[in-house]
C-alpha cells in the first residue's frame, strides 16, 4: 500500500492505524500532530483511524522551543 | 519673628532636601535610559504610563503615533535597497515606517527578528520578555553580549536597537507578557511576533491575538528543526486548530534537553520579521493556513498546507 508520509512515498506492508503507523516509524503520538488528506486527526482517534491507500500524511513535530 | 519663622523651617531642609535629591535621580535615570515606564497588569498595557518626555530638552515627546511615515532624505538613501525592491518602492517603506510591530519573546528567534525589524526601518517597536540574559543564551541569542549577562533581556535589547538604528521607536514593556496585561498590549500594535520559548506563551499569545483579530507569526525551534506559520485570524487557521492544546511536559522534548543552534532560531527569526515586513507593506504571500519547516541538518525546507479546524474553540469565540 503507498501512501505519502511528509512528502515522500512509503510502502506500507499492511493496513494500519494513524497509531499503527506511528509506531512503526517510531515517533511518540503524544509529540506530534497528524494531518491525513488536509484534516487533522484529533489524537483521541489514532487508534481508530485508518491509513488508506494513496493517503497523504503529514507528522508535524510539536516544538516550543525559541 | 525671623527667630520664630528660622525654629520653625530648621527641621525642614534635611527633608526637602532628601526629597529633591530624590526626585532628580529618578528623572535623570529615565531620562538616561529612555525607558518607557510600563507597569505590567494594567488593562491597555500600560501605554497611559509614565513616560519620560524625551532624552534631550527640547526633544518632542514620545508618542504611539511618532511617526507619520514621511520619508527624509537620508531615509531614502538608507533604505535605497529596499524601495528599489518591485513592489515595494517609497511607498512600502512608508508603510512599515508608520507600521508597529510587538516582539514577544526575546530569544533566539526574537534576536533576529528584532534586529532585521528595526533594521528594515519598522518605525515602532515593542518588545516584551520577562527574563534575564543568562550566559548559556549567548550562543544563540545575539541580541546580548557578554557585558548584558545578568541584564533584563528587554532593556538590554533596547538599548542595544537604540544605539545601532537611533530613528526606531523602542517601546519597553516591562516583565512577562500575561492573559491580564496582554490584550492591551497586543492592541497597541499592527502585527505579532510570537518568538516565546514555551507552550503556554505560545497558546497565550495566539487567543489574545485571535480574539483582538491581531494578525501574527508564530515561530519555534527545538534541536535542528524549526517551524513558522502566520495567523491572520479570519483568513486562515490558527495556531490552536493546528496544535490543540499545551502537550503534557513529558511528551515533548525541549531544547533544555535536545539543544539547539543559533542557526536554526536565527533562519525561523528571519522568515518571522520578513512575514511582518510582508503584512506591513502589503506585498507577497503569507504564510496564511501554511506550516513552513526547516531541517537544519538536510537543509530542508517543506510546506504543510494546514486546515481551518471548524471546532476550534478560539476561532468559533472571535
Amino acid at each position: 500500500m503507498q501512501i505519502t508520509v511528509n512528502g515522500q512515498s512509503r510502502d506500507l506492508p499492511h493496513s494500519a492505524t494513524i497509531a499503527g503507523l506511528l509506531e512503526l516509524l517510531g515517533v511518540n503520538r503524544k509529540a506530534v500532530v497528524v494531518e491525513k488528506n488536509l484534516k487533522i486527526i484529533d489524537r483521541a482517534l489514532f487508534d481508530r483511524e485508518l491509513v488508506q491507500e494513496g493517503d497523504r500524511i503529514e507528522i508535524i513535530r510539536l516544538v516550543g522551543g525559541g | 519673628m525671623a527667630e520664630k519663622a528660622l525654629r520653625f523651617f530648621r527641621p525642614f531642609p534635611f527633608g526637602f532636601g532628601l526629597f529633591y535629591f530624590w526626585y532628580s535621580m529618578v528623572n535623570l535615570v529615565s531620562k538616561c535610559l529612555d525607558v518607557v515606564w510600563i507597569t505590567p497588569g494594567y488593562g491597555n498595557g500600560g501605554a497611559h504610563a509614565r513616560r519620560p518626555m524625551g532624552r534631550f530638552p527640547g526633544e518632542a515627546a514620545f508618542s504611539m503615533d511618532q511617526h507619520d511615515g514621511l520619508l527624509s532624505e537620508e531615509d531614502r538613501l538608507r533604505y535605497q535597497r529596499s524601495i528599489l525592491l518591485e513592489g515595494f518602492g517609497p511607498e512600502g517603506q512608508r508603510k512599515l515606517r508608520a507600521g508597529r510591530v510587538l516582539v514577544v519573546g526575546l530569544g533566539g528567534l526574537g534576536s533576529p527578528a528584532l534586529y532585521y525589524l528595526a533594521a528594515a526601518g519598522v518605525g515602532t517597536i515593542g518588545v516584551v520578555d520577562g527574563d534575564r540574559v543568562d550566559l548559556s543564551n549567548l550562543q544563540r541569542q545575539i541580541l546580548y553580549g557578554d557585558g548584558d549577562v545578568g541584564q533584563s533581556k528587554a532593556l538590554a535589547a533596547a538599548d542595544r536597537i537604540r544605539r545601532c538604528y537611533g530613528s526606531v521607536a523602542i517601546i519597553v514593556h516591562e516583565g512577562r507578557l500575561t492573559a491580564e496585561n496582554g490584550v492591551g498590549m497586543v492592541s497597541l500594535y499592527d502585527f505579532v511576533i510570537e518568538a516565546t520559548d514555551n507552550f503556554e506563551s505560545k497558546f497565550l499569545v495566539n487567543d489574545i491575538c485571535v480574539g483582538l483579530g491581531k494578525p501574527f507569526s508564530h515561530a519555534a525551534v527545538s534541536g535542528y528543526y524549526g517551524q513558522a506559520m502566520t495567523v491572520v485570524p479570519g483568513a486562515g487557521p490558527c495556531y490552536r486548530c493546528v496544535f490543540g492544546n499545551v502537550p503534557s511536559r513529558d511528551a515533548v522534548i525541549s531544547p533544555d534537553e535536545e539543544g539547539t543552534l543559533g542557526m536554526v532560531a536565527g533562519s525561523l527569526g528571519a522568515v518571522q520579521a520578513m512575514e511582518a515586513i510582508k503584512y506591513l507593506a502589503g506585498v507577497g504571500r503569507l504564510l496564511v493556513g501554511r506550516l513552513f519547516t526547516w531541517d537544519g541538518l538536510t537543509s530542508t525546507a517543506r510546506e504543510v498546507t494546514l486546515p481551518v479546524e471548524p471546532s476550534c474553540p478560539v476561532c468559533l469565540k472571535s
